[in-house]
């Protein structure tokens, strides 16, 4: 191929050389393949540089080939705007476009059109990570039977198998992998999730893993939310940086990497390159990196003594190995031109004359680190094992196990038997018995000599206070010196020391660095291993996921459930203004043409006062409560009587919670001696079922009471005003609706001229002639209609919730949870008369407590502002004239409830709850508002209209 | 009080009357399939008594089918299908229209007993979804495990779907699910139900 | 998100449920016989135990019952979960294994 990037091998590797991709980064077309990554394609093209670094603007170029790359982050432009991306795991598409970032992206402003949702599944194992480990896993517990998901966050799995060259029974492992993910695939329990990252693992084994699916129209991605009998975590090792001058430059890329680069995406990373190591798993870099062409002048291992037959095999591809040794600095400016290299003695500290090596890779092995993230969210715990030089994980909080170089298992024999022995473990413990499966031979990935970590590498001069080209978290540009100075001022906690150096709190979260930070750690502390030190606590997620992810399709239209009644569709038509009252959708007002709020709520409440209005109020609580004891029951939880309520009455009443705080209130209905209809505010009903339900089931299982909520199976209008009787008499013919057959709180059954059988109250919120029409839902639209046909000539107004809300608080109703928030009693809200003296009743002992029965409680009471024309803002702070507003905190007497336009009063009222509110009628307070003025109102009874309530029956 | 439902049919209205139409056009057919439908106005009658006393068993002859104690099961006859709602609660569900019947039966049933029988009927509508996708469709919103090993017919369950309350019914293996929610609820699962059954 | 056995309809979502407080403080029979001491205590004072705690929970979204769970506040480990009214169970003298990695 003649237009072969500079780097790209003429064969091998995981990707396609049939289909270019052309793509941008920084503004320059290049060509990649598919099955490259971002990253692999720009090393293709010999770009290596990205963003430079956030504070110190240190050139910086790609450093591994995962999810652990502090560097590569890139700012996504198409297919879609995306911010903080990696370029080591963005899949390369035709036509990506993509730039470099300083340590921080940009979010569009536009929608994110992209479509994210999310699926719950139950399975009995699920494997996290698809490499030879967990396929091991998965293939032992599908055979069981068991339900079974293996996750992996790679478009194929293999896992460290995809960038290798190792053998399994004799022939490549990569045939290994295609039949186990062709078994997989064909087991009818089992899922294979690829480009799927397992974020977080929490309690009783619920794992969220986070799916990319670039293959759907738009792109996107779903949030799988697992719960899981058995957990198999297969989560695999990050090779750690080592800590030395100049670590950061260009060039400077994990040994690993180096060789999946090769292997996976067959791209050179360097022409010439030093290996720079603490154990083996480096030599098979240094030995592939040889035999595609490189160079590769020296191996430097740490260990004075490395294993005989890995020294011999590189100094047969002619790679001169520096036991014994460590890389001290780095030359060259934005690439990599050479590196300076050092002996080592026994105790870490550089001896002998320095060598300089020319170069342009230094690949460096720093030892390994298992991916204990989700381990460790799963509160297991880590313990450092010193021969491995690692943490790795100890016991298990769940039923969760570890397998493979998850928890540091490094030789491919040993990850397969783990494997198969942790998913046969697991579907037995699922209920699904199975032995585990003999691993076949492998080649060519050996256990492993142990490593010789060397946590810090001394410069060549000066002393940790100096080394600030010795970068702990680059990505961070924290480095020794910040360590030392965090140490030297006294921190001796890892958590402490992350807060105050700030390393691994960058978009990596320490992936790569974590470990190595501890090292360093460890060492300016003078403690004898990491493990002294241990580990920060680790957090989901464990790669940044966008918020759009988490919302899923709960967004817009969808965000939260919308509740509607029967009539709807008519506020629809009509125009309305809709508020939000908890989940429903209500009516707020009905502006005509022109009107604002305050001309539609004075219009409207002008119709209720003087001819007739109707509500729409179906979305009150209604509770049928039933049995021999409903009456004994009522009784204790309101505080007034309901025993003595006669069949075919009402009764309005407020339950109190046991601290004597009023908690809800409403109309009840006896239909029967032992059926009740109770009524809830719109916001309670679900609180005041459960609230029932929690007495009848928890205190008081001897009452022969059941509840049953019917809140939907009813619709109901509230026909009010002077006019409703003329209204209610032609809609239900056959009723007498005179005030002696049907007088206030009482309740009859009619018929009405459509047909409709419905439930008729007389009851009243608003101090007014009322009716509530209550029809099976299925004909509330009808019936509502029908209300408005048979007003139609008395002029009958639709109103809204802030009408309502008016039209009661003129008559001093308080509304629960607007004028009251917890710790309001019955008395405080002038309501004695509601609390019974002769039965006891949930609360009332509270009454008699020294706090409930202070004299400076607030209390309800009405606001007229001085100036009739000022409206009051509810929320308003109250203090007492001459109040210093400069002392902290100010003086408070209360603040405002509720506060409206009042037509029939003509002028602005408000109630609020003001300290010993009742003895200061009369008085003045003033509301401080936060424009700078000060308002003055005058204290007054609460009820404001119709004190004697001579209008309630027409 | 009774309802004649036939005689009113015009003055009706089920909650996701008007998304007839829309339901019907989201069909998918196909081994990824699935469908969408009201089954509005059934009749439902809420009954409460104790499982062990005399009521039970009066109730059980005049349904024609023992009242189901497992939790979360279904016991189905001819025409109705009694759904386990809790220890002492049941829904029983039948055809549009035969809510007076089953509610005059249950209350014979009940006697003096303590107990309850509620007409529910207009407190809940039904969405039928059903398919070979159907399952897949629910769990983007329903936390319960819907597999065949622990969910089937005969199985009932209140829970939630997209945040919504409901109960739900497994018909058939095919499978087909009925979701019984509250009407206030229903356009907006109705609206849920659409996108995903889109996705 | 806790994983909750019903004690009938079976393992839920903790979002099912509503969470009651302490288990087994009992409504006082007479509360005008206690002291203001005594009523405040019952009204306001909950034990709150680092280790196994016994709480109610109600399965709001499902069969609406009522019931007790013995729960770890640390570890969230569910040790026991028994119908309202029912005492706490005693726990098994054995320790509960660990699995180990």
């Amino acid at each position: 191929m003649s237009n072969r990037p500079g780097n790209r091998l003429a064969a091998g590797g995981r990707v396609d050389r049939s289909a270019p991709l052309r793509f941008t980064f920084d503004g320059v077309e290049y060509t990649g393949l598919r099955g490259d990554t971002l990253a692999s394609a720009l090393l293709a093209n010999g770009v290596l540089a990205v963003g430079p670094s956030l504070y110190r603007e240190r050139p910086r170029g790609i450093v591994t080939a995962g999810v652990d790359d502090p560097h590569a982050l890139v700012q996504l432009e198409r297919p879609c705007s995306d911010p903080m991306q990696l370029a080591t795991t963005v899949e390369l598409s035709d036509g990506l476009a993509a730039t470099g970032l300083q340590g921080r992206g940009r979010l569009d402003d536009a929608p994110d059109e992209t479509r994210y949702d999310k699926t719950y599944l139950h399975t009995d194992v699920l494997v996290v990570g698809a490499g030879p480990a967990g396929l091991a896993a998965a293939l032992a517990a599908g055979r069981s039977g068991a339900r079974v998901v293996l996750v992996d966050d790679q478009p194929e799995p293999g896992g460290a198998l995809l960038s290798g060259r190792e053998r399994i029974d004799g022939r490549p492992a990569l045939a290994w992998v295609a039949e186990a993910r062709a078994e997989l695939e064909a087991q009818p329990e089992t899922r294979l999730l690829t480009r799927a990252t397992a974020i977080g693992h929490h309690d009783q084994n619920y794992v969220l893993v986070a799916e990319r699916r670039p293959d759907r129209p738009g792109g996107g991605g779903r949030l799988w939310h697992f719960r899981a009998r058995q957990v198999v975590l297969a989560t695999g090792a990050h090779e750690r940086p080592l800590v030395f001058a100049g670590n950061d430059r260009p060039g400077v890329m994990s040994a690993a990497a180096v060789r999946s680069y090769l292997n996976r995406y067959a791209v050179l990373t360097g022409r010439r390159a030093v290996v720079f190591t603490t154990g083996d798993s480096a030599y098979a870099t240094a030995l592939e990196l040889a035999a595609a062409g490189a160079e590769v002048p020296a191996l430097v291992d740490t260990r004075p003594e490395p294993p005989a037959a890995l020294v011999k095999a590189a100094r047969a591809a002619g790679i001169e190995v520096l036991a014994g040794a460590a890389v001290v600095g780095t030359e060259g400016g934005a690439r990599l031109t050479g590196v300076r290299i050092s002996a080592l003695t026994a105790e870490e500290q550089l001896t002998g004359p320095v060598r300089e090596v020319a170069c342009d890779l230094l690949a460096v092995s720093g030892g390994w680190s298992p991916a204990v993230h989700l381990w460790s969210m799963a509160r297991g715990t880590v313990r450092y094992d010193a021969t491995l030089a690692a943490f790795v994980p100890d016991r298990a909080a769940q039923e969760v196990r570890a397998c493979g170089s998850g928890r540091g298992r490094h030789d491919l024999a040993g990850c397969l038997t783990e494997g198969f022995t942790a998913g046969a473990e697991a579907a037995t413990a699922a209920g699904f018995p199975f032995a585990a499966p003999i691993a076949p031979p492998c080649e060519g990935d050996t256990p492993p000599a142990p490593p010789r970590p060397v946590w810090l590498v001394p410069g060549e001069e000066g002393d940790p206070s100096t080394w600030r080209d010795h970068f702990v978290d680059a990505q961070r540009d924290a480095t020794v010196a910040d360590v030392h100075r965090a140490v030297r001022a006294g921190m001796r906690s890892v958590e402490h020391i992350k807060r105050y150096t700030t390393i691994g709190t960058a978009h990596d979260q320490g992936k790569s660095c974590g470990v190595a930070a501890i090292g360093v750690i460890a060492r300016l502390l003078g403690a004898r291993s990491p493990g002294e030190v241990g580990t920060t606590t680790f957090r989901g997620p464990y790669v940044p996921v966008s918020f759009a992810l988490l919302a899923g399709r709960e967004r817009g239209p969808l965000f939260d459930p919308v509740r509607t009644t029967a009539v709807h569709p008519w506020h629809v038509r009509r125009g309305a203004v809709f508020e939000n009252v908890g989940q429903w959708h209500r009516p707020r007002y009905y502006p005509r043409p022109g009107e604002d709020m305050d001309a539609a709520v004075l219009r409207e409440c002008r119709a209720a006062r003087e001819a007739v209005a109707v509500m729409d109020a179906s979305t009150l609580g209604k509770i049928d409560v039933i049995g021999p004891d409903a009456a004994v029951f009522l009784d204790r939880l309101y505080t007034n009587g309901f025993a003595k309520l006669p069949v075919g009455s009402a009764r309005y009443g407020v339950m109190c919670r046991a601290d004597g705080m009023v908690f809800d209130d409403g109309v009840t209905v006896r239909l029967a001696p032992d059926h009740y209809y109770l009524t809830t505010t719109t916001g309670n009903a679900a609180a005041v079922l459960d609230w029932m339900e929690e007495w009848l089931q928890t205190e008081w299982p001897e009452l022969r009471v059941r509840c049953t909520s019917v809140t939907e199976q009813w619709s109901t209008a509230a026909v009010v005003g002077p006019r409703s009787r003329e209204v209610v008499a032609a809609l239900a013919p056959g009723l007498d609706v005179s005030n002696d057959a049907f007088p206030f709180m009482t309740v009859r059954d009619a018929v009405l001229a459509n047909g409709v059988p419905a439930r008729i109250c007389r009851i009243s919120f608003s101090g007014e002639l009322a009716y509530e029409i209550n029809v099976s839902s299925w004909y509330g639209l009808a019936v509502w209609e029908a209300v408005l046909a048979y007003g139609a000539h008395a002029g009958i107004t639709p109103y809204g919730t802030e009408t309502m809300h008016v039209l009661r608080a003129e008559k001093g109703y308080p509304i629960v949870g607007q004028d009251t928030d917890g710790t309001v009693t019955p008395q405080d809200l002038g309501m004695t008369w509601v609390v019974a003296r002769h039965k006891d009743f949930v609360g009332k002992r509270s009454f008699a407590r020294a706090d409930t029965s202070r004299a400076d409680r607030r209390h309800l009471v009405g606001l007229l502002p001085v100036d009739g024309g000022e409206l009051l803002p509810e929320g308003a702070q109250l203090v007492a004239p001459g109040a210093d507003l400069t002392a902290v905190p100010v003086d408070s007497l209360g603040h405002v409830t509720s506060s409206y336009r009042s037509a029939a009063l003509d002028r602005t009222f408000a109630l609020a709850l003001v300290r010993g509110g009742r003895d200061r009628i009369g008085e003045t307070v003033l509301a401080p508002l936060p424009d700078g003025r000060t308002v003055a109102a005058t204290v007054t009874e609460p009820v404001l209209f119709d004190p004697k309530g001579g209008r309630r029956d027409g | 009080m009774t309802v004649d439902g036939f005689a009113l049919a015009h003055l009706r209205r089920s909650p996701l009357g008007h998304l007839a139409d829309r339901l019907a056009a989201a069909e998918a057919t196909g081994p990824g399939g699935v469908r969408l439908r009201e089954i509005p106005f059934l009749a439902q009658l809420n009954l409460r008594l104790d499982p062990a006393g005399p009521a039970a068993a009066r109730a059980a002859e005049a349904l024609g089918a023992p009242l189901p104690t497992l939790a979360g099961s279904v016991v189905a006859t001819a025409d109705l299908r009694v759904l386990w709602l809790g220890p002492d609660e049941w829904l029983v569900v039948g055809a549009d229209g035969a809510a007076p019947t089953i509610e005059h039966a249950l209350r014979r049933a009940l006697g003096d007993e303590p107990g309850s029988v509620v007409d529910v009927s207009a407190n809940r509508t039904t969405l039928e979804l059903s398919g070979p996708s159907a399952r897949s469709v629910l769990e983007q919103g329903c936390s319960l495990d819907l597999h065949p090993r622990a969910f089937g017919p005969g199985r009932c369950a209140q829970t939630t779907v997209a945040k919504v309350q409901l109960v739900l019914d497994q018909i058939d293996a095919e499978p087909s699910y009925r979701l019984l929610v509250r009407g206030s609820f229903a356009q907006y699962l109705a609206d849920w139900l659409l996108d995903a059954t889109g996705e | 998100m806790l994983l909750i056995a019903c004690p009938w309809c079976g393992e839920r979502d903790e979002t099912e449920y509503h969470y009651g407080g302490q288990a087994h403080v009992a409504h006082p029979a007479d509360p005008h016989a206690l002291s203001d001491a005594e009523w405040g205590a019952y009204l306001f004072v909950r034990d709150n135990p680092k280790g196994e705690f016994a709480e109610r929970w109600m399965h709001a979204a499902g069969c609406r019952r009522w019931f007790n769970v013995v729960r770890h506040t640390v570890t969230h480990d569910i040790s026991a979960v028994y119908p309202a009214g029912q005492p706490r169970p005693v726990p098994p003298s054995d320790e509960h294994s660990e699995v180990t990695a």
